[in-house]
């Protein structure tokens, strides 16, 4: 046997590596982020929660926000540390628990920067101006003749470190909510941190093995847990069970029936034992009944049927948005375009299955797993213990992927009724084919886009109708907003189709298709609701372009006016729609889109431009896909795809072209590579053999290009996503003219098209 | 059942049928290798099994006997590095940025480092095809790509 066989890494060649003055191979001090579990907070001088500085010079940033690739704690440090005037060599960031005092806790939406984005600026900028305070007395000069740079205060040649101030006890002063909301920032000329470049702290743990996600934690006389899933979500319960013969395995140890006060876990057993193999033969050994259990008959065709009937009953559900009277225009049209179109159940498959461990601390309750959503998950937990909030705590973890899946962590309740159970700490883990079964997928969804215009296109009317399981309608009710004409709508089921096209009458019909409701849990996943949505507006505006005979880019173009509704106004949204009229005319030139009409015979280009997450904090982006088809076989290849995107001020320039290089193939994936369909209530593929994301040998070249300005920073996780599947359908269209309204597309949608 | 594991031995006692990457993850506290899919087709869970790739969520254990494994604890040390120096690929990984969350990227390095073990230099077809088992759900696969030439520069560069 050969040791090291074919590898031929050796100390030589890593010596060699080190002196070229690539990256050094040891990591030590403010390179590196500390492991997520074991953490301590920073000790000394704090202004306000969100961080402390050391006497000996160190500042250590609280992160509340979840790791799940982002890596947030680099961008949210960058901007406290930019106010605060800090040496980033200096810093260093932990992730906490859930203490009360880090407020709601939620991971999601594309949010954490731009939702953070103020008030770190004022908890950075507040020590700055406390230690300017301080360090001009310590000085004896006038505190307006001192500025701060790299964690010191500077009068003319003399400067006091910050360390030094905390470490003579100088300084201590606390700033209130209503102070802080009083601070100015400081002017984007005089930023030194945020656009410009960094590395991501996290990143080190990740090659090494260190970095700890849920999965990795263990604890003393912990036992190993995997559940025995029912046939269907909702509405079984078991009617019998027997484990002799998992008796028969070494290592079982017992199977616990959940019986959950929440509801959350219909028909649940628990096989626990001393290793997670042994449990999980348990679990294929147990022989189970169950009684009941809701939509064991549906398919994915019955979800789609229902939706479409939706669609159709103009009684059904509540207006998103509503702007002139658009039924006048329709009545009288010689012309109205319109178009169904339909995306087909999602599933997350993040790469870490899901799982939780859960033990009793005392009379604390502790949870270590990844967590998107703490402030939703934690309340649901207790009450599953039937324990006091206070209670409970969820230590921190990096997520082995969120991607929406982890804002609602329903899979720590059966762990936690197994711990509470036995009296011992649990780790429970799903096997894959448990988690894709229990997925919060996202819902199929059909809808109806019509609209008129006048000969040169101008929109007259616009009118969209969208079917969807509502994410927020199960788990956090009150997260629905009041619908125009009355009613409840889920924003997280419909943004993105209230677009920033001008049309003089808009009108935007969400339903809720509780037909989905009833076979399982729809979440959220990864671009959430524009994710389909833009899918069928900017499908829908292509066909128009192309019926009017108009070209794609030049016809959207042409409706980016930029006025009234779409002006946009500060802070989140400054320009509106003019700033997407830039990133398309970018994306134009950067792809060459003017001599798209010299591609070769079955290779075509479409163009998307797209403004998720939502209306309130737009990331613009223009995307042109480049397809080639083959009119035999109905193949796809995805050529190129490139993106032009204005997303304000970037807190982490190279983490945010890490997340739209992510995002952009999550869309291509989406569109043309995975998605399922519900077969008996559940999803039909359940494991990675026949679910099917995008592998490396179906990546597109990529050229991806940022507008630098100094706007307030928006999303980067998911609006990259959301133009990819409506400009490669368009670009299908140029290629062949067959024209894809559903997605995912398959070849034999294709072939069906041509024939059409 | 003994093996070498990380240049040092080991001994456990586990039933015959368990898969490798158990054995790592709960009896020998190695959790860099990571649980996926549980059928080698993501390849979270790859490890080298005497200087091949192999996906440890379907290596029994019993087909070890006397077997040399490596991790990514320890592909730095088995390749005559000092503890908690880095492997030149996982350095390139480090340039390159190539994590997002992370959870996929101790498979890739092991199938980086088996790929470039047999290919020094190797095409892009080459990358492409040794590395096609590995799923990344980030869709991280533009900067592993570029991690792999960054570390055949370097390994050439070193060779020189």
């Amino acid at each position: 046997m050969t040791r090291h066989s074919n590898l031929s890494m050796t100390r030589r060649w890593f010596l060699a590596v080190a002196g070229a003055g690539v990256t050094t191979g040891v990591l030590t001090g403010p390179a590196t982020a500390l492991a997520p579990v074991g953490q301590t907070l920073g000790d000394g001088y704090h202004p306000t929660v969100w961080y402390a500085i050391a006497g000996d010079g160190k500042i250590t940033m609280h992160i509340h926000m979840a790791e799940m690739g982002q890596h947030v704690g680099t961008a949210l440090s960058r901007i406290i540390a930019e106010e605060l005037e800090a040496d980033w060599d200096d810093v260093a960031f932990v992730h906490v628990d859930t203490d009360p005092k880090w407020g709601y806790m939620i991971t999601g939406g594309s949010w954490s920067v731009n939702h953070n984005f103020i008030a770190f600026s004022r908890a950075g900028a507040a020590g700055r101006m406390a230690l300017i305070d301080a360090g001009a007395k310590e000085m004896g000069v006038p505190v307006e003749e001192c500025t701060a740079r790299d964690s010191k205060v500077i009068h003319g040649d003399q400067s006091i470190s910050y360390g030094e101030l905390v470490t003579r006890d100088t300084v201590d002063r606390q700033f209130s909510t209503e102070e802080l909301e009083t601070i100015t920032l400081k002017p984007a000329s005089e930023r030194r941190l945020l656009n410009r470049d960094t590395v991501a702290r996290d990143v080190p743990g990740k090659v090494n093995g260190s970095a700890i996600y849920g999965i990795d934690r263990k604890i003393d006389d912990m036992v190993y847990a995997r559940p025995v899933m029912p046939p269907v979500r909702f509405g079984s319960s078991v009617a019998s069970w027997d484990d002799t013969a998992a008796k028969e395995i070494p290592g079982y140890i017992q199977t616990v029936e959940i019986n959950d006060p929440t509801d959350t876990c219909q028909g649940w057993l628990v096989a626990v034992a001393e290793s997670w193999t042994a449990a999980s033969k348990a679990v294929d050994a147990l022989n189970v009944t169950w009684e009941g259990g809701t939509g064991r008959e549906t398919s994915e065709a019955d979800l789609l049927a229902e939706g479409e009937r939706l669609v159709d009953d103009d009684a059904a559900g509540s207006l998103f948005m509503l702007e002139g009277e658009p039924d006048g225009v329709f009545d009288s049209a010689e012309i109205v375009h319109e178009g169904l179109y339909r995306t087909h159940t999602v599933l997350h498959m993040q790469l870490e299955p899901g799982n939780a461990l859960v033990w009793q601390d005392g009379d604390t309750w502790r949870v270590h797993a990844g967590n998107q959503w703490q402030s939703l998950t934690l309340p649901l937990v207790a009450k599953a213990l039937e324990i006091d909030e206070a209670n409970l705590v969820f230590e921190t973890s990096y997520l082995g992927g969120g991607f929406g899946r982890r804002l609602f962590c329903d899979f720590v309740v059966p762990a936690a009724l197994t711990a509470k159970a036995i009296g011992r700490p649990v780790k429970m883990v799903m096997a894959r084919p448990d988690d894709a079964q229990f997925d919060c997928a996202r819902s199929p969804t059909v809808q109806k886009v019509r609209s008129v215009t006048d000969e040169s296109g101008k929109i007259l009317a616009y009118d969209h109708a969208c079917a969807a399981g509502w994410p927020t309608a199960p788990i956090a009710p009150g997260f629905l907003a009041e619908g125009i004409n009355g009613g409840k709508v889920d924003p997280f089921a419909i943004s993105g189709a209230d677009h920033w096209y001008a049309a003089e009458a808009m009108r935007v019909r969400t339903v809720k298709n509780e037909k989905v409701h009833e076979t399982f849990l729809p979440g959220n996943l990864r671009s959430v609701a524009p994710g389909y949505t833009l899918w069928a507006v900017e499908t829908h505006i292509d066909e128009v372009a192309n019926s009017l005979g108009q070209d794609p880019v030049a016809f959207r173009r042409s409706l980016l006016d930029a006025e009234g509704r779409n002006a946009g106004e500060a802070p989140h949204a400054v320009g509106g729609a003019a700033r997407l009229r830039e990133v398309l005319d970018r994306v134009v030139e950067n792809s060459g889109w003017e001599k798209r009409g010299e591609l070769p015979e079955g290779t075509g280009m479409g163009i998307s431009v797209t403004a998720g997450q939502e209306r309130a904090m737009p990331t613009w982006i223009a995307t042109v896909a480049q397809v080639r088809v083959d009119r035999d076989t109905g193949e796809v290849t995805l050529e190129n795809i490139w993106a032009s995107i204005d997303a304000g001020t970037l807190a982490h320039p190279d983490g945010a072209l890490a997340q739209v290089e992510g995002a952009l193939l999550w869309g291509a994936s989406m569109a043309i590579h995975e998605g399922t369909e519900i077969e008996n209530g559940l999803p039909r593929d359940q494991n990675l053999d026949t679910y099917t994301p995008m592998r490396m040998h179906q990546v597109p070249e990529l050229d991806i290009d940022f507008v630098t300005n100094d706007h307030m920073p928006v999303g980067l996780g998911e609006p990259g996503v959301i133009g990819v599947a409506p400009a490669i359908g368009n670009a299908i269209f140029h290629a062949t003219g067959a024209r894809l309204r559903t997605i995912p597309i398959r070849p034999q949608d294709i072939l069906r098209a041509l024939e059409a | 059942m003994n093996f070498t594991l990380n240049e040092k031995a080991v001994d456990v006692d586990v039933p015959d049928d368990t898969p490798l990457l158990w054995v790592l993850r709960d009896e020998l506290g190695l959790t860099g290798t990571k649980y996926g899919c549980g059928i080698a087709q993501c390849g979270a869970c790859t490890v080298h099994v005497d200087g091949q790739a192999r996906r440890s969520c379907v290596t029994p254990i019993s087909t070890l006997d006397g077997a040399y494994v490596t991790t990514i604890e320890g592909l730095a040390i088995s390749s005559g590095l000092a503890e908690g120096e880095l492997h030149p690929i996982q350095s390139a990984w480090i340039e390159a940025q190539a994590p997002q969350c992370g959870y996929c990227q101790s498979g890739q390095i092991m199938q980086a480092a088996a790929l470039l073990g047999e290919s020094p230099e190797p095409t892009d077809e080459e990358i492409t095809a040794g590395m096609a088992g590995n799923m990344c759900r980030c869709m991280a696969y533009v900067r592993i790509r570029k991690a792999i030439k960054l570390a055949a520069a370097s390994q050439s560069e070193g060779n020189r």
